[in-house]
């Protein structure tokens, strides 16, 4: 990929989060560095081993590294719903909320750029029945799903009733029941079929 | 369809009642919360996205503040609907044009909306007429309680709520108020006072969110952050910098009267001129000229008009609302000149009766 200011190969390729919106950035070193130099000389938020990049849009994703670890980074993917950072780049939209775990390293720094903080100090959920506060062993189902499809794709039976059994086991902890709605109206058109 | 029935209320955010309603249109607050056992909407398949949609549909349904909500199945309405929806601010433009289930609660009043399958899973939002951010935020606590009682929304110990986007993750609340701000507009001190909140985490949008130009002067105030500080203090961020706001454009209200009395008067009358006579007419145009209107009668200069009409107007002048009264579909042109014959019958019902037709 050339370099969007210029003839040369493209080695640093940065994505800029702006309020939801995604910007790509494509650059050759010498204009990546005169673009990071001129988002101003402020210290950076994230973790020391960026330190020499110290600007703010340092702590964004993809910026210092080069072509060849973002194509490695670019291939990691989520153990649950399977998206890999590259989508997650391109897209500026998470997969599921196992992302933040899995790709915690990553999405620390760019946290800490957009918000200036990495720590959630608001409301926090009150959980019955023992259950922790963090959603991490609920969403395990959203990977389980996954796999329950693929064995039955590849016709092993026994395997999906496993996981199938696995996600109810989780799901019977986690979601309680609900009472019955009083009767909701129901305003949904004509399910499929044409007017 | 029960949308129709909406035609005839104008919804709580053009009240135009509520403190300091003459400069504040409305206060709202939202929450973004997603479902720990499914993927985020963009990544999850027609399937989930109709199972996430029954699954909130079914539970919020249950709960006390849901029951008295009323359910539009956005994924089944017609695009002229849906248009409607966005410019009532039920929902949001991206909810609009989203693909799959997808769904809007909301209740008589029009204050709370709850948006499933949007960006994240739901969206709460709350809504107050004038300066009543407060308000909004202890509405909203309640109605997020309610739901998190039955549904469990996926929360990580140190970030907090998990959304789609890192940019809504924490407290995935988002506190903004509509001003309308025609006199530092007119003053061109709008774009230094902008700057100046950008310098304080504050984004300004326009009239319909996030990427929406601004029209007839209304602008959205709102935190960008979310992460790092507590819901109340986001609250108060935005809330303490709307006083601040109201008194520059006071001031700016009075230089104008005081300076350029004349002038004003002039152009405000000439806006209430066109609009009461024009034979078409866009959308953009219209909102310009009934902000000044607006404006005019905010300082006397302009009797016999209430707020709540031009209030109303803002909205029934909008394309989808338009072609919802006229009953009919109607093209660019069509909707110009229904929208003059529109302003031209509600100016004249409020004066002398029918002005003779030339």
């Amino acid at each position: 990929m050339k370099c969007q200011q210029c003839d040369k190969q493209a080695v640093f390729h940065i994505t800029e989060l702006e309020s939801g919106a995604v910007r790509e950035l494509h650059l050759c070193e010498d204009h990546a560095r005169a673009y990071l130099n001129q988002s101003g000389g402020e210290p950076s938020q994230g973790g020391p081993e960026d330190a020499e990049e110290a600007t703010p849009a340092a702590g964004a994703l993809g910026v210092g590294q080069t072509a060849d670890e973002l194509a490695i980074l670019d291939q990691r993917a989520c153990e649950m719903c399977g998206i890999t950072f590259f989508e997650f780049r391109n897209q500026g939209r998470l997969g599921c909320p196992h992302d933040y775990v899995q790709f915690e390293k990553e999405l620390e720094p760019l946290i800490a750029n957009i918000h200036g903080a990495t720590e959630h100090t608001g409301r926090r959920p009150t959980r019955a029945n023992s259950l922790p506060e963090g959603t991490e062993d609920l969403t395990r189902v959203i990977g389980l799903r996954r796999e329950m499809k693929e064995a039955i794709a590849l016709e092993e039976y026994e395997k999906a009733k496993e996981h199938r059994d696995a996600i109810r086991g989780i799901e019977d902890r986690w979601v309680v029941p609900s009472e019955p709605p009083p009767s909701v109206a129901d305003d949904r058109g004509a399910e499929g079929g044409p007017a | 369809m029960k949308l129709e029935s909406l035609t005839q209320s104008i919804g709580e955010w053009l009240r135009g009642t509520g403190p300091e309603s003459d400069i504040v249109m409305s206060s709202r607050v939202r929450l973004a919360r997603n479902v720990a056992h499914y993927p985020f909407v963009s990544r999850a398949s027609e399937q989930e996205r109709a199972d996430i949609e029954r699954f909130l549909r079914e539970r919020i349904a249950s709960v006390p503040v849901g029951r008295g909500l009323e359910y539009i199945d956005v994924g089944h309405l017609e695009e002229i609907d849906r248009q409607f929806l966005v410019e009532r601010q039920l929902i949001s433009r991206e909810h609009a044009d989203a693909q799959g289930a997808r769904s809007v609660a909301i209740d008589r009043m029009e204050q709370v909306s709850l948006m499933i399958n949007e960006e994240d899973h739901l969206r709460i939002q709350c809504m107050h007429s004038g300066l009543d951010l407060r308000g909004a935020w202890e509405q909203i606590k309640v109605v997020d309680d309610q739901i998190e009682k039955l549904v469990p929304y996926a929360f990580h110990p140190r970030f907090g709520y998990l959304t789609a986007c890192p940019t809504n993750v924490g407290t995935g609340i988002r506190v903004s108020v509509m001003l309308h701000l025609p006199a530092l507009v007119i003053t061109r001190q709008i774009d230094k006072v902008f700057r100046s909140l950008h310098k304080i985490s504050l984004a300004v949008r326009g009239l319909y969110g996030e990427g929406s130009q601004a029209m007839g002067d209304f602008y959205q105030i709102s935190n960008q952050t979310t992460l790092g500080r507590t819901e109340e203090e986001l609250v108060e961020q935005v809330g303490d910098v709307v006083p601040v706001l109201i008194d520059y454009e006071r001031r700016a209200r009075e230089f104008l009267v005081r300076e350029t009395q004349q002038n004003v008067h002039d152009q405000v009358s000439r806006a209430f001129g066109i609009l009461r006579t024009a034979q078409t007419i866009s959308a953009e145009e219209t909102m310009q000229l009934l902000s000044r209107v607006r404006m005019g009668v905010m300082l006397g200069l302009i009797g016999d008009v209430k707020i709540a009409d031009i209030n109303s107007l803002l909205v029934r002048t909008q394309p989808a609302h338009l072609q919802k009264l006229r009953g009919m579909e109607l093209d660019v042109n069509d909707r110009n000149i229904e929208r003059a014959r529109y302003l031209r019958q509600h100016f004249e019902g409020g004066d002398s009766g029918r002005a003779s037709v030339n």
